[in-house]
């Protein structure tokens, strides 16, 4: 019985939200942590609701119902004082009653939220102004490899993420999988989490930092193991060579022209730390960390001019020719 | 509304002294928050001392022996500073004048003190966490030891004058009784300044 | 002691009726002409020009919603840009609570308590001249700013390191730090003054228990003050000590930490919410109590509920920091901390309540925004519940959930009280009442589009919209949420708008109110309206908890006090009993001119740190001239 209460409250406060089920949100949960979170909240906001109502409800009758004479404002009737004294004490306790059930609940599902499970497979973000450093780390370096702002999982299996920041405080949020944890500037917090079924599950910077904080989004690909061990076993190459002319133009123009004093790719000269790893680029899904899905055309848009679609990121307008612009958008759609 | 006389406060006097006294309870008011200020320097100095597993940062202790001998000072300034108070509640006006005069003198000596505490801290407000909120508390007690001698001075200076009328032997008091307050924020800022970082 | 004075001066036993009023009107009046009103020290004058000051703030404050509510009416909108719109949303949580909320609460006790105990005006009048001078400074300082392009864009809760000098290079977080500085120093002083006031000046006879629970409630309100805001001001200090002469508090690399700011922060900013918020149930308990047409009930739970409160606030700053990695079980605890506090307001809503249900109401506007306050506040408290909870709020912080609940709290808590409060208290401050129609009006609007404003923003929040957005991009689904939301605030705007013009209209077509037009029972009703420079005739002795109820045709009062200088009587701490006839500081120049003196230290410490120096001087003269008696009958007696 109370499982399909559950339900009908589930139903009933997701019911206008169909529309976005999956993205980014608490209600639609596809982890084991959200699922417990929502069950905590689903419980607090049905108690919510009937203290509420009682409260507007006896309200409305104290104004409603009829009363007494009118006296003098002093006339009090004296056994009225005392039997609502007892009334109001009795009320006072039933709220204490209440919350420290209330407490116990919260306590009983922040200790599965923040359960830890050994063998989770560890992952270390690094928060950016304003993107996303993803660090796959494994006890061989070969096999250890760096992207940005989209984050591959397994299905079904525990996923640890180490939270740092290289600037300013960030807030990693992927609400469809769990709540939130800052990575704050000189501390290492972490996160767990387990996602339930494929998907793309949406996140994004939920601390106040900065200019670009609006778009400063991540996506969690959550596959289904041997499809995350494909995609590890691919990203963990270097980025393939171009073998048209126009690739290698832009291979070339890539580092011409700047771009490489801030991106690294790994397997060729271009080695910046500053900004995205841009090795497998071309196989992600967004540009901007999640400001605009990536196709040729928003790529080359991105490049052509960053501070238009994102005003104050700290990636400057490259003066380049539209052939050459070309030339860097094949190259880097390529990069898959 | 038609007013009925029930009492007569004519006979009451026209100031008071402690808690008697507006302007005492308003020390008292202005000491508690700035009781509470200094709590909450010690909250952040305790905080980063927590926080780091070497402290002091990068600096040795702080010489021990300016803040002590203040302590001393502190603790034997409240023989005359009691004794300039029980005149101003006698109305001594001589005694007032030179109790003032020699607290004016101690507050000086303390001040020029904790100047050399200042240079025997070991670090500088920039050189770490540890540096700042040293200065920071150093330097909150130092702005109320200022304040007080400037309270006290003017009070002596206007002692000497046509001003010296009753009502002020009451200021004369609630200066006494703050500058307890500076005496007693010293104490515990003394140990945690100069003991702490010798755990 | 002084009984030689005695023998000459004229006391108020040796006058009657208009003769005595006239007397003491002209002993008590602030001098005209503009210096005059410079020099003002009345709490009424200085309570009104406080009150109107707040509101303007508010109407600014309120002016930058619409403009964030604009820009977030659709996806991807260009009205704002990113620069500006971080400007507008600090400077909205900025002003609505350093420059409105505070300060405003603050006003009325200034105008309010002093009536209210009876006395003749405020403890300390020219700190509390100052006081007025240095919030109107600060926030003249932090709005100019803003108007110059120098408006702080790193939140109202200036997180390091974002306000450090490394990652925001411009004055714009020293703006925001000093201005801190401006308004807790004025927030301080008026604190200070509240308490000795209720403390000291009593009337005769108002023992503990006889305490109007609106006092009270400034009462506890002014030690939170006390309390909590001296972590802000060591906070600010060092924030603006690191920008400026390379201090490393909050420098991970120097052993300093960005978590330090947030407990200082929001060891302040917790209580904070109570200094808010307990000022408005004393104006709730007030109005509940005339328009019930009974006494609340409970008085004593109601005032060991205040207590209860403000203790607590004290023990639950660390819910804001629920997802910075703090030790699970001691987040567990701040849960139940946090969650306590639904026990005291628990009991005074039920106290509310039960008056309500004993009462006759009459169903005047300010009773109408009582009603309200329930309704709204409860729901507040209630997600506050939910926040409060460790896994809950590690979905919810930092999204507009919160954003929903403590505009709830807030405004339903503390801004519907207020509006209640201004239609109660009116008729008190300017002889004439407010129209009711229009109150009527105001009410609706106000309860109608504050719901649509905010109650949206719960589901928002759920379904991911984090806070401090400029934007959001068209495919997260929250357009037609955020639309409907814009949509109450424009409402919900349209109804101060609505305010304004009755409280325009009704001070020169308002109809008379007369002493005390809705047969209320404490003090403040006993003196004509406007109350006249002296407050009251004689001082009022005090026999019940409700004394213009217990007899509206007499008033007892004490005599003996001095009509040719200004004379409070000061009464003891529990019984108030009459102790001694204080002096009354006279009005003064010196108060403005120390408050210039301090703001040109406080704004030439952002640029210099030399200006502690050089802007040392100035104050200290300023002070010597604002102490140094000027050989009137006040100063010498």
């Amino acid at each position: 019985m109370p499982v399909r209460i559950r339900t009908a409250l589930v139903t009933l406060v997701t019911l206008p939200l169909a529309a976005c089920e999956g993205r980014q949100s608490a209600l639609a949960p596809q982890g084991l942590q959200s699922d417990q979170i929502l069950r905590t909240l689903l419980l607090f906001l049905a108690v919510a609701a009937v203290v509420w109502t009682a409260v507007v409800i006896a309200l409305g009758i104290g104004l409603l119902r009829r009363k007494r004479m009118p006296e003098r404002p002093l006339a009090l009737h004296q056994d009225f004082e005392k039997a609502t004294g007892r009334v109001v004490f009795a009320l006072g306790f039933a709220t204490l009653v209440i919350v420290l059930g209330l407490s116990i609940v919260s306590y009983a599902g922040q200790r599965t939220v923040f359960a830890k499970d050994d063998n989770a497979l560890t992952l270390k973000i690094i928060g950016h102004q304003w993107w996303w450093e993803v660090r796959y780390e494994d006890d061989s370096p070969d096999r250890s490899f760096v992207t940005a702002n989209e984050i591959r999982i397994p299905t079904g299996k525990a996923v640890k993420v180490e939270l740092e920041s290289a600037d300013v405080i960030h807030s990693f949020w992927v609400p469809s999988l769990t709540g939130k944890m800052d990575l704050i500037t000189g501390q290492k917090n972490e996160l767990q989490f387990t996602a339930r079924n494929a998907g793309v599950y949406r996140g994004q910077c939920a601390e106040f930092c900065g200019l670009q904080h609006a778009h400063m989004a991540v996506a969690v690909l959550a596959l289904s193991p041997d499809e995350f061990g494909r995609w590890r076993d691919h990203e963990n190459q270097s980025a393939s060579s171009p073998t048209d002319v126009l690739g290698k133009q832009g291979e070339q123009l890539f580092r011409a022209r700047g771009c490489a004093l801030c991106h690294n790719i790994r397997g060729t000269l271009a080695g910046g730390q500053l900004g995205p790893d841009l090795t497998h680029v071309g196989s992600r899904t967004t540009v901007a960390a999640g400001t605009l899905p990536l196709t040729p055309a928003t790529l080359g848009a991105w490049i052509a001019d960053p501070q238009h679609i994102k005003p104050g990121n700290y990636m400057p307008r490259m003066p380049l020719q539209s052939g050459e612009l070309i030339a860097i958008l094949h190259y880097l759609e390529q990069l898959k | 509304m038609r007013q009925t006389i029930v009492r007569n406060v004519g006979a009451l006097p026209t100031y008071g002294y402690g808690p008697r006294s507006g302007p005492w309870w308003g020390a008292m008011g202005f000491m508690a928050l700035e009781g509470m200020g200094f709590a909450i320097a010690i909250g952040a100095y305790l905080y980063l001392y927590a926080v780091n597993s070497d402290w002091p940062i990068g600096a040795a202790p702080p010489d021990l022996w300016p803040g002590t001998v203040e302590v001393a000072i502190y603790l034997l300034s409240i023989i005359p500073n009691e004794m300039t108070n029980r005149a101003a509640k006698r109305q001594d006006l001589a005694k007032v004048r030179t109790g003032l005069i020699v607290m004016s003198l101690i507050g000086i000596v303390l001040l020029v003190f904790r100047g050399i505490e200042f240079a025997h801290l070991n670090t500088r407000w920039d050189n770490s966490a540890y540096g700042s909120v040293v200065w920071l508390i150093l330097g909150l007690h130092t702005t109320h030891l200022a304040t007080d001698l400037g309270d006290t001075v003017v009070l002596t200076v206007l002692m000497f004058t046509a001003h010296a009328k009753p009502r002020r032997f009451s200021d004369v008091t609630d200066n006494a009784f703050y500058w307890n307050f500076v005496v007693l924020a010293w104490l515990p800022l003394y140990v945690l300044l100069d003991w702490v970082p010798r755990l | 002691m002084t009984v030689l004075a005695d023998e000459r001066e004229l006391r108020d036993d040796a006058l009657n009726g208009l003769e005595l009023a006239t007397r003491l009107e002209r002993l008590w009046r602030t001098p005209s002409g503009l210096l005059g009103a410079l020099m003002s020290v009345d709490h009424k004058v200085i309570g009104r020009r406080y009150i109107v000051t707040a509101f303007a703030f508010l109407l600014l404050g309120g002016a930058l919603a619409i403009l964030m509510r604009i820009q977030l009416a659709g996806p991807e909108q260009t009205f704002l840009s990113p620069d500006k719109y971080n400007q507008i949303f600090t400077m909205h949580g900025s002003t609505m609570m350093f420059l409105f909320a505070v300060p405003v609460m603050e006003a009325f006790a200034v105008y309010l308590v002093p009536l209210m105990v009876g006395t003749r005006n405020i403890a300390f009048p020219r700190l509390n001249a100052f006081s007025y001078w240095m919030f109107l400074f600060g926030g003249c300082f932090l709005w100019i700013s803003f108007l110059l392009n120098v408006g702080p864009d790193v939140g109202w809760f200036a997180y390091v390191p974002l306000s450090s000098l490394q990652y925001t290079p411009t004055k714009r977080p020293d703006v925001w730090a000093q201005m801190i500085t401006f308004t807790e120093v004025a927030a301080l002083a008026v604190s200070v003054e509240i308490v000795v006031t209720v403390f000291k000046l009593r009337a005769p006879g108002m023992t503990l228990d006889r305490i109007p629970l609106f006092v009270w409630a400034m009462l506890v309100t002014s030690f939170l003050v006390m309390f909590a805001m001296p972590s802000i001001m060591v906070a600010s200090t060092s924030l603006i000590l690191d920008r400026l002469v390379n201090t490393r508090f909050y420098d991970p690399s120097s052993g300093g930490h960005p978590l330090l700011w947030q407990h200082l922060f929001w060891f302040f900013g917790h209580p904070e919410v109570y200094i808010i918020f307990i000022p408005g149930t004393g104006m709730v308990s007030m109005i509940l109590g005339t328009f019930a047409r009974r006494p609340v009930i409970g008085y004593p739970v109601v005032i060991l509920s205040l207590i209860a409160t403000g203790f607590l606030s004290f023990g639950l700053w660390v819910h804001h920091m629920f997802v910075t990695g703090l030790p699970q079980l001691g987040a567990g605890l701040f849960t139940a901390s946090s969650m306590l506090i639904a026990v005291p307001s628990g009991l005074q809503i039920f106290c509310w309540l039960a008056t309500l249900w004993d009462g006759r109401p009459v169903y005047r506007t300010p009773l109408l925004f009582v009603i309200g306050f329930i309704v709204v506040f409860v729901l507040g408290g209630l997600s506050g519940v939910m926040v409060a909870s460790v896994p809950i709020d590690t979905q919810v912080h930092d999204t507009y959930f919160v954003v929903a609940h403590f505009h709830y709290v807030l405004i339903g808590g503390a801004v519907f009280p207020l509006i209640g409060a201004v239609y109660y208290w009116f008729p008190k401050i300017t002889g004439r009442m407010l129209s009711e129609t229009l109150g009527r009006w105001n009410f609706w609007l106000a309860l109608i589009g504050f719901n649509v404003a905010f109650f949206p923003m719960h589901i928002l929040g759920l379904i991911g919209m984090p806070r401090r957005v400029y934007t959001y991009t068209a495919d997260m689904d929250w357009a037609h949420l955020n639309l409907v939301s814009s949509g109450g605030a424009v409402v919900f705007a349209i109804s101060f708008a609505i305010l304004l013009a009755n409280v325009i209209y009704s001070l020169r077509r308002g109809a008379l109110a007369g002493d005390n037009p809705w047969d209320a029972s404490t003090l403040e009703w006993a003196t004509s309206s406007p109350p006249p420079p002296q407050n009251f005739d004689r001082i009022p002795v005090v026999k019940h908890r409700d004394p213009l109820w217990f007899d509206n045709e007499s008033l007892p009062v004490v005599a003996g006090l001095s009509i040719e200088r200004r004379e409070v009587l000061l009464t003891s701490l529990a019984e108030a009993e009459p102790q001694t006839r204080e002096a009354s500081p006279e009005p003064s120049v010196w108060p403005l001119i120390t408050a210039i003196a301090t703001t040109i230290f406080f704004v030439g410490s952002i640029f210099t740190p030399w200006a502690v120096l050089w802007g040392t001087p100035p104050m200290a003269v300023a002070l010597i001239g604002w102490f140094w008696p000027s050989g009137s009958r006040e100063d010498e007696e």
